[in-house]
């Protein structure tokens, strides 16, 4: 165990140490902050001494040495727009990403268990053709479509909906405040929750669907069947648990992805969160935040993928952590 | 139990009328972008002006049809060609308490003078010489024209509340870029609103100012809540759901959903920003030839571009200088004249045409992609034949300074609204030393243009300078040193009850302290 976790200590680094290197490689081509942060008509000269001031104008190893130096001390910088700690921005934005992608898993597991369990039950019936036709159709619909097709049906026609934003939130500790305490606040998740569920949720539909008619026609099942086993107790008792392995770990990746696809979702309903400050930062060429958001995302990858490995060694023991089995 | 009727019948009443005193002066405003900072002086963009506007005053502000309006001056007088004396209205207050004197002024116009985006509006001025408590004397290097234009961006700021030191010992009047300071992060002004709170990005809240110096301001509105909307069709929704009061800027595309909403309202005019390419000289030497250049305007077609692609949200341009500046000149109408075009090809001896670069940003303009689009499909008409890249600002401004292009988009709004900005920065030949000519990327050079531009610069009699400055208007046009395509429009929308029209204005600064809200 340890073994394992110190082996996934110097992968995190490693991976820390790419992105860093990659993001200052293409920094030339982010745009030049001080367009963002002066006037067009501001003298060249003056913006020459801007540069000074940002350390821009260094070599660009310098310039990455420095970010380097104070990296391993936790430091990744000042947000040029939020003039503040880039990490500290991020993790004031975190608890509204996180939130949502809570949100949008609770809707995912609830929706996509039951439909792909009874879509492999009951193959023929008409619900479950109609449920993967939809589910088809689901895959293919782009996320702001549905974000944009919710608001005109929900917040404009009906007016049932708040349109944009967190609504009241209340605040829990340190920079996490909540959505799920107040009517308000709930009312205004609803919407991007179910936007940013729609893109995942076909996939595990089918994803369920398909394991458990896998673990349906295997030997074991086909045992307890004719030990004479009840029908529930051999779906849910047997079946069911098997077919959670391949989704625990397909569902840890997606789960990354999905902070991902928070971009989206979040620029569409303006929902104060990480992804929605990436999209801004790299339109105002906020170079400290960008890079400073990208090692975080791959950082948290990394986690997530650690914990989806730990978990899986926990549901199935056959697993060996440290072979990598 | 009939007490207890009367209880519950006055808490009704009384959370009624909470209820509605609460919501009839409260106004959502919903704009792309709130403040990135509350330092007036830290960056010179239309979103800190209009952020001026609301927390301070300025000396004199623009009118609607661009004339001015006296706010903390009660008058004005030109003592001599080098100075204009200004007479300060009494008993106004900062948000701090404090009084507002000439002191204040004087310490704004030093910080003015050492802002690294604002001292270039500020050039010309030498000194601002406090006379007594409420007189001022402002002096230019010689005579100037636009000292009424430049004292537009005086917003007194209180002297007292920033002088001194913050607690981690840095001065609190220090003008910082690159992180936090006293003043972003703090205010004191004279205007209507004061902050109450503000988490950057997400929501601004103002509170009306209690000691408010304007009484006869006809404004109702009580509180502002600032949230702002990036994406436009976001805005639009939350605007006819409800959820907002006011939103701007509203795209040309949106401009049907919300006419046909019956709870919203489109406010529109003609905006002063002017949208242009450059063709470049240097780079290209088929472009050197003025007949080429006359062929590429009078192959451009400006009508349909307004018409298809801006949706008649544009004026189109045949110069520089839009209606009501001093530089506009009635005689010089955009020419598109396709077969003059192919002839002016012919006798230049381009008739098989050739080939160009092209390069527009595609998220700085309303549509400013699909005009580069459109004016490329044009150009092949004259057997132009255009690669055409375009690209997000933030990589489009690097390109453009490096002249990455022969022919470049670039979109203008004189700071000073005043024609020879224009020429400034966009038509006199590129000079290092004087920084003219910064933003000129075709290189289009005529000794006409610069000497009669800095003449006008001293010509304080305001009928010779419009000749003056027409005269460049009309020998740029001779020359077809740029294609003129139009002026933006400017737009917001309301829902019904929200009076937005008497205090809106062409340079984008509506003046929220006098809003009248149902």
């Amino acid at each position: 165990m340890a073994q394992f976790l110190l082996k996934r200590l110097f992968q995190v680094m490693l991976v820390m140490f790419i992105i860093s290197a990659f993001c200052f490689g293409i920094q030339d081509s982010l745009g030049d902050p001080t367009r963002e942060l002066a006037a067009m008509s501001m003298s060249d000269e003056e913006r020459e001494n801007l540069r000074d001031t940002l350390g821009l104008n260094d070599p660009l190893l310098v310039q990455y040495g420095r970010f380097v130096a104070r990296a391993a001390q936790g430091d990744l910088g000042n947000s040029y727009f939020f003039k503040e700690p880039a990490l500290t921005v991020i993790l004031k934005k975190l608890p509204a990403t996180l939130e949502l992608v809570f949100a949008a898993s609770i809707i995912i597991i609830t929706i996509s268990i039951p439909l792909g369990v009874f879509c492999a039950i009951r193959p023929r019936h008409l619900f479950a053709k109609f449920t993967m036709a939809a589910s088809v159709i689901g895959i293919s619909i782009p996320v702001f479509l549905t974000a944009l097709a919710l608001i005109f049906i929900f917040s404009i026609t009906l007016g049932w909906m708040p349109s944009f934003g967190r609504g009241e939130i209340v605040h829990v500790w340190g920079y996490w405040s909540t959505n799920f305490v107040s009517l308000d606040g709930i009312a205004h998740i609803i919407m991007p929750s179910i936007a940013l569920s729609s893109i995942m949720l076909p996939l595990f539909i089918r994803l369920v669907r398909a394991e458990m008619l896998e673990v349906l026609s295997s030997e074991y099942v086909k045992f307890a069947r004719a030990k004479g086993l009840g029908s529930l107790t051999v779906y849910f008792k047997h079946a069911l648990k098997n077919t959670m392995l391949p989704v625990i770990t397909v569902g840890g990746v997606q789960i990354g992805i999905m902070v991902a696809y928070t971009i989206l979702t979040e620029s569409v309903f303006q929902w104060p969160g990480m992804g929605f400050m990436f999209l801004e930062a790299v339109n105002r060429s906020d170079i400290p935040l960008i890079t400073a958001y990208i090692m975080f995302v791959g950082f948290l990858f990394v986690i997530v993928n650690t914990l989806v490995d730990l978990l899986y060694g926990l549901v199935n023991p056959m697993v060996d952590l440290v072979a990598g089995k | 139990m009939k007490n207890r009727f009367l209880l519950t019948t006055c808490l009704m009443m009384a959370s009624l009328l909470s209820f509605a005193t609460a919501n009839a002066k409260d106004l959502r405003l919903a704009y792309d972008a709130d403040p990135v900072t509350l330092d007036i002086h830290e960056q010179l963009s239309g979103g800190m002006l209009q952020l001026s506007h609301m927390s301070f005053d300025p000396l004199i502000r623009w009118t609607k049809d661009l004339a001015f309006e006296n706010r903390l001056a009660t008058s004005y007088e030109r003592l001599n060609p080098t100075t204009v004396r200004f007479n300060l209205r009494k008993g106004v207050k900062f948000h701090s308490g404090n009084p507002m004197t000439a002191a204040d002024f004087k310490w704004t116009f030093d910080r003015l003078k050492v802002s690294p985006d604002f001292k270039g509006i500020f050039a010309n001025f030498t000194e601002l010489n406090v006379i007594d408590d409420h007189t001022i004397d402002l002096v230019t290097s010689g005579p100037y024209p636009l000292v009424l234009h430049t004292s537009t961006y005086i917003f007194p700021m209180d002297s007292k509340f920033y002088t001194g030191t913050d607690a981690n010992g840095n001065d609190k009047g220090a003008i910082v870029k690159n992180g936090a300071s006293f003043a972003s992060t703090n205010m004191s002004g004279t205007g209507p609103f004061k902050i109450i709170s503000r988490e950057q990005g997400v929501k601004t809240v103002f509170e009306r100012f209690e000691g408010y110096w304007d009484k006869k301001s006809p404004g109702n509105v009580d509180r502002i809540i600032l949230t702002p909307i990036k994406d436009e069709q976001t805005r639009v929704a939350a605007l006819l759901s409800g959820d907002v009061d006011f939103i701007a800027p509203v795209s040309p595309n949106d401009f049907g959903q919300i006419k046909a909403a019956s709870n919203a309202e489109l406010i529109t005019m003609p905006g002063t920003r002017i949208i242009t390419f450059q063709m470049n000289q240097e780079r290209k030497k088929e472009l050197q030839d003025q007949r080429v250049r006359m062929a590429i305007v009078h192959a451009i077609n400006n009508e349909a571009i307004v018409k298809k692609i801006m949706k008649g949200f544009a004026t189109t341009a045949g110069q520089m200088s839009p209606e009501g500046y001093l530089g506009y000149n009635p005689k010089l109408k955009p020419r598109y004249d396709l077969k003059l075009a192919k002839q002016l090809m012919k006798d230049a001896g381009y008739e098989d045409g050739f080939s160009v670069t092209m390069m527009a940003p595609n998220n700085r303009y309303v549509n400013d992609d699909k005009i580069a689009q459109a004016v490329a499909a044009m150009l092949s008409k004259i057997n132009i034949k255009v690669d055409l890249q375009t690209m997000p600002k933030a990589q489009y401004w690097p390109a453009f300074d490096d002249r990455a292009a022969d022919i470049m988009m670039i979109g203008w709004h004189s700071d000073t609204e005043d024609s020879a900005n224009f020429y400034e920065f966009l038509a006199m030949t590129p000079d290092q030393s004087t920084g003219m000519g910064v933003y000129n990327s075709g290189n289009y050079s005529s000794d006409y243009v610069d000497t009669t531009t800095m003449a006008a610069n001293r010509e304080t009699d305001s009928s010779k300078r419009a000749e003056m400055l027409q005269s460049i208007e009309a020998k740029i046009y001779q020359d077809a040193g740029f294609i003129p395509l139009h002026w933006q429009n400017l737009a917001w929308a309301a829902r019904k009850g929200v009076d937005v029209d008497p205090i809106v204005n062409a340079l984008n600064f509506p003046y929220l302290g006098d809003l009248v809200v149902q």
